[in-house]
């Protein structure tokens, strides 16, 4: 049942984009899709691309963990487009830029910054794709029994066909529809869920055994005595266990009984709370709640006008203000979709809350309609959120692998009187490239949960292209060396930080929490640094700004 | 607006010499805009992009703070859920129509100016 869900979310994705093959003529064509889409689907396209395994599996996990405080996310990553259209939207679109580098190129006449900015898109580009290649592996995995790579491996052969085949004419279409199976393959589960546990028909919840598969330390918040088949702190151990508050630490294999009502042991990498706290504002159990909270906000907000595949889509809005108004109608798909990511995270948070002993709280909504149901109709909603997490999964990755692949094809095989054959061969060689290295990576991480490290990806944005942006549209004095200097200083902060958290290697204390949330310093002083490299370098300001100022916010000729 | 235009995107090598050198288009057919006139539109959108993404912070950061100093317990407990669950998506939505209501406004006004000469 899964496996065909899957196999079909694949095939429609590869007829679409075999069937813009026919269509793909010409270099422009492939990789912006001749401009024929009206606001309405490019907003769907945008939702449908924007929406990843983040949105689609990763925030429910979180607030099952995390509970109020993993609201933020959703808010935030729709806030982000509330940022992007009263700041950026329209005269990024009037500046005739593709991508980030060509905006870049283009506003301060400088090779030199294009280039620093296109190995931007490629890092962040890579640490957006390693969690949603290793997301679906886990969801294979989980609904499957599959090996942990294969779910990576399917989204990656997928993604090159499609991509490879049809170019982006393809993929805006294939995103539009993606945003609706998405929608619907949470709201359905979601409505059925919440009916039928409004109306008490629940299958009785039932032991759960949990098997750790390798070695995890976990913390028992209440000592209590539990059923533990293998060893627990070095000590074999087979039948009911008595466990001591605190850490333990489980050898691989080893296998838990988890009846209803029991208190369950949290893995070292999830924060320990109460049922009370978990529903209290700031009550997550990380350390300094609050200043995580306020940093998280700052890192998406300012990050999402940042990220590669999301301007793509901005160039093929017919005028800046279509980008506008494509922009509101984002606003209000993504509200709609984010209601429901909630309502999982909780239910899950009472029906499978065993997910916080092995950390794979990103399955919450795989696992959710068969705990809660059971039976035929169980099986068959959960195949329906498999079919849209894999929705969810290409629809990023294939955006993702345009945009880095651009950036490989154009700049790192660069010859400019190449022919147009020859350039769209090495768009291909780009996009292979652009996912191979993130599958390698996606194989043996640490797992932090796919929306936590989606918005490190927001954060290293936030900390490079805003300040870029936001003084390139607004401030006429930006030069190159300034731009340069600040990228450099928000890019390797952010990413230094943003690294140590990934290999879980942060320091204990206010240091630690500074560097798992780092956007609330490194944005100011990103901007900080771009303004006064520019500043100190007035003689490098560009002598076309002021017909760019005006090319970028005046409007265009109405249409007739 | 259903008429197929091909669309080529400006990495192409006519971008890359010589870059940002088209003249604006403007409406009323003139390549040189006044420069008090574009000087004022840019205030005037600049004025409401810092407006909004101010509202934004006041409303997200202000919502986290109030967490901090007033726990909601007993009866009031699900209200936090239901304000950053639901109701704040409502008024994003709101300050985005704003946003797309104002700037258009500042860009007819300053179409009215340009074509009027």
């Amino acid at each position: 049942m899964t496996a065909t869900a899957v196999v079909l979310v694949s095939i429609l994705t590869v007829v679409v984009g075999t069937f813009g093959l026919r269509r793909a003529r010409t270099t422009g064509d492939f990789y912006v899709a001749s401009r024929t889409v009206t606001p309405r689907w490019n907003a769907a396209a945008i939702g449908g691309e924007y929406l990843s395994g983040a949105s689609f599996l990763g925030i429910a996990g979180l607030i099952l963990a995390y509970g109020y405080d993993a609201l933020w996310y959703p808010v935030c990553y729709t806030a982000g487009y509330l940022i992007l259209l009263a700041v950026v939207a329209a005269p990024l679109r009037r500046s005739g830029a593709y991508t980030l580098p060509d905006f870049a190129q283009i506003r301060l006449e400088s090779i030199a910054v294009r280039r620093v900015a296109g190995v931007l898109v490629v890092i962040i580009g890579w640490l957006y794709l390693v969690p949603q290649l290793e997301g679906a592996g886990l969801a294979l995995t989980t609904q499957t029994g599959a090996p942990r790579w294969v779910g990576g491996l399917i989204v990656v052969a997928v993604v090159l066909t499609a991509v490879t085949a049809g170019g982006m004419r393809s993929i805006t279409f294939a995103q539009a529809i993606q945003y609706w199976i998405k929608l619907m393959a949470l709201l359905i589960p979601a409505v059925v869920l919440l009916g039928v546990w409004h109306h008490g028909g629940l299958s009785e919840r039932r032991p759960v055994s949990v098997t750790v598969h390798s070695a995890e330390t976990v913390h028992v918040p209440v000592a209590e005595s539990l059923t533990v088949r293998g060893a627990v702190d070095g000590r074999p151990v087979d039948g009911p266990t008595f466990l001591p508050a605190g850490p333990h630490r489980l050898a691989p294999g080893t296998t838990v009984d988890l009846r209803p009502g029991d208190t369950v042991p949290v893995i070292a990498s999830r924060p320990v709370n109460d049922s009370a706290s978990w529903l209290r504002p700031l009550g997550s159990g990380t350390p300094h709640p609050l200043y995580a909270s306020l940093s998280l906000i700052v890192g998406i907000c300012l990050g999402t006008m940042g990220l590669p595949h999301v301007l793509v889509r901005f160039y093929t809005n017919s005028d800046g203000r279509d980008s506008r108004r494509t922009t509101l109608v984002v606003i209000g798909l993504l509200s709609m979709f984010y209601l429901l990511p909630t309502v999982f995270g909780t239910l899950g948070r009472h029906y499978v809350p065993d997910l916080l002993l092995t950390g794979d709280t990103d399955t919450t909504a795989l696992l959710l309609p068969e705990r809660m149901l059971g039976g035929a109709a169980g099986v068959w909603l959960s195949s329906l959120v498999t079919a849209g997490a894999f929705a969810a999964f290409l629809s990023t990755v294939s955006g993702l692998t345009v945009s880095v692949a651009g950036v490989l094809g154009q700049d790192l095989f660069r010859d400019t009187r190449a022919t147009r054959r020859l350039r769209i061969r090495s768009f291909r060689l780009g996009a292979i490239l652009a996912l191979s290295v993130p599958y390698a990576l996606s194989l043996p991480t640490e797992r932090l949960g796919v929306a936590a490290v989606v918005a490190l990806a927001f954060t290293v944005a936030a900390s490079t292209f805003c300040p870029l942006l936001v003084l390139g549209i607004w401030w006429r004095r930006l030069t190159d060396a300034g731009a340069l200097a600040g990228m450099a200083a928000g890019g390797g902060m952010s990413l230094f930080a943003v690294l140590l958290t990934l290999v879980n290697d942060d320091p204990a204390g206010w240091l630690g929490v500074l560097l798992r949330q780092p956007a609330v310093w490194t944005v100011p002083i990103a901007f900080a640094v771009m303004i006064v490299g520019s500043l100190a370098s007035p003689e490098r300001v560009p002598g076309s700004v002021g017909r760019f100022m005006i090319r970028l916010h005046a409007p265009e000729m109405p249409h007739r | 607006m259903t008429e197929r235009v091909r669309v080529v995107h400006p990495r192409t090598e006519a971008a890359s010499r010589a870059p940002a050198a088209a003249p604006a288009r403007v409406p009323g057919g003139s390549t040189d805009v006044d420069d008090v006139s574009i000087r004022s539109l840019i205030r005037g959108q600049a004025r409401i992009a810092a407006l909004v993404t101010a509202a934004t912070a006041v409303l997200l950061g202000g919502l986290a703070t109030l967490g901090a100093f007033w726990p909601a317990s007993g009866r009031t407990k699900l209200v936090p859920w239901l304000v950053l669950g639901v109701l704040v998506y409502p008024v994003l939505i709101a300050l985005a129509w704003y946003a797309v209501r104002q700037t258009e406004r500042n860009e007819d006004a300053f179409r009215d100016v340009t074509t009027r000469r």
